[in-house]
């Protein structure tokens, strides 16, 4: 029944996906943690860490990693999470194949006309909405640790939150680069 | 030599696959060094073309694009050993992470490195939430309708899914009834 439910969430993710990788993964985290809770917010962080910093298209590594790691948090053995891991990227890859095939043509014939670009129009801000939901949804206590109950976590956090923005967006530290800096400053503070 | 294509074709893209850290955008010029001028495959005015098809259908964008390069040019066939090539890297890597990462559970080193990561992940994707809103033209007028649909899901729960059939019927009704009159 989860592997089902995992091939449908997926697929329906590689169906939808516009926008590319990051798009992808507000919508990963709407069905994967928001209304399936098969991971936890801090999961979902770490996988979005994680498909950044090694090869491949975030799509597909976010695919991949978040089926093993729901099929594993159900309780099954590792085995079991690699056939999920499979399932989940072959259904996020599925729907772009059939796409080729059925649509391509259809597609290619209506690309210049005006109802197209209206729609394709209309999405793109709608992607940066998406991003922006992403935004939000993350700036749980599970990510940023509780003003009350942690204020110490809460402090680094808002200040590493604040770091990466800077860095990335002004001074174009790149991604990989800022994810590593920021494992380190964890790693000095916390441990 | 048509059986070598296969072949050729998947180790290709199994290399790119394997050398892009950053996801699919950062192939590109991978994919147009090896496609058009190494193999020439393609002339550039055939990526280019692939290219933005790629980038108007959704899915992966890394994936689209080699299964339109593998069926321009060899069928179906052809962009299934793309695209598998694409794929395989990224697969393979990540489940061993995952296995790895999940043997590491609760160890404290571990949970405290990705302590420092998670609030930068956020960081990360506010990043091009912002480019992609210069991008799209957003000005502070227009700025109402990313942020009702950011509402519409992160608040009200509703699933992106959702919010994208809804955007694209709406544009098509107004494209069709208004803009056409």
């Amino acid at each position: 029944m989860l592997f089902l439910e995992l091939f449908c969430v997926f697929f329906k993710i590689g169906l939808f996906g516009f926008g590319g990788g990051y798009a992808m993964l507000s919508m990963i985290q709407a069905e994967v943690v928001t209304s399936n809770h098969w991971l936890t917010s801090s999961q979902f962080a770490d996988i979005v860490a994680i498909s950044q910093s090694t090869p491949g298209p975030i799509g597909i590594n976010s695919a991949t990693y978040s089926g093993y790691i729901s099929v594993v948090n159900e309780g099954y053995p590792a085995i079991v999470g690699i056939l999920g891991s499979l399932i989940a990227t072959v259904a996020v890859v599925l729907p772009s194949f059939l796409l080729v095939l059925l649509v391509l043509k259809i597609l290619n014939h209506y690309r210049e006309h005006p109802l197209t670009k209206t729609i394709f129009a209309a999405l793109r801000p709608t992607v940066v909405g998406l991003l922006l939901a992403a935004v939000i949804v993350l700036m749980t206590k599970d990510n940023f640790g509780s003003v009350t109950d942690t204020p110490w976590q809460f402090c680094v956090s808002v200040f590493l939150f604040l770091a990466a923005f800077v860095g990335t967006f002004f001074y174009k530290v790149h991604p990989i680069r800022m994810i590593i800096l920021c494992g380190l400053a964890g790693f000095l503070l916390y441990s | 030599m048509k059986g070598n294509f296969y072949l050729q074709g998947f180790l290709t893209f199994l290399k790119i696959g394997l050398f892009t850290i950053g996801g699919g955008y950062a192939m590109i010029p991978l994919i147009e060094r090896e496609v058009v001028e190494r193999r020439q495959w393609l002339s550039k005015e055939e990526f280019l073309d692939l290219m933005s098809l790629s980038q108007m259908l959704p899915g992966v964008f890394a994936v689209n694009f080699s299964i339109y390069i593998g069926h321009r040019l060899r069928g179906f066939r052809g962009s299934l050993a793309l695209a598998a090539g694409i794929v395989v890297p990224s697969f393979v890597i990540i489940l061993l992470i995952a296995m790895f990462f999940q043997a590491f559970a609760g160890n404290q080193v571990v949970e405290a490195i990705f302590k420092g990561i998670r609030p930068a992940v956020v960081a990360l994707i506010a990043v091009p939430c912002i480019q992609l809103g210069r991008v799209a033209h957003i000005t502070l007028a227009t700025a109402f309708f990313p942020i009702l649909v950011a509402v519409i899901i992160a608040i009200a729960g509703v699933s992106p899914v959702y919010v994208i059939i809804a955007v694209a019927v709406g544009a098509y009704c107004y494209g069709r009834f208004f803009k056409e009159g």
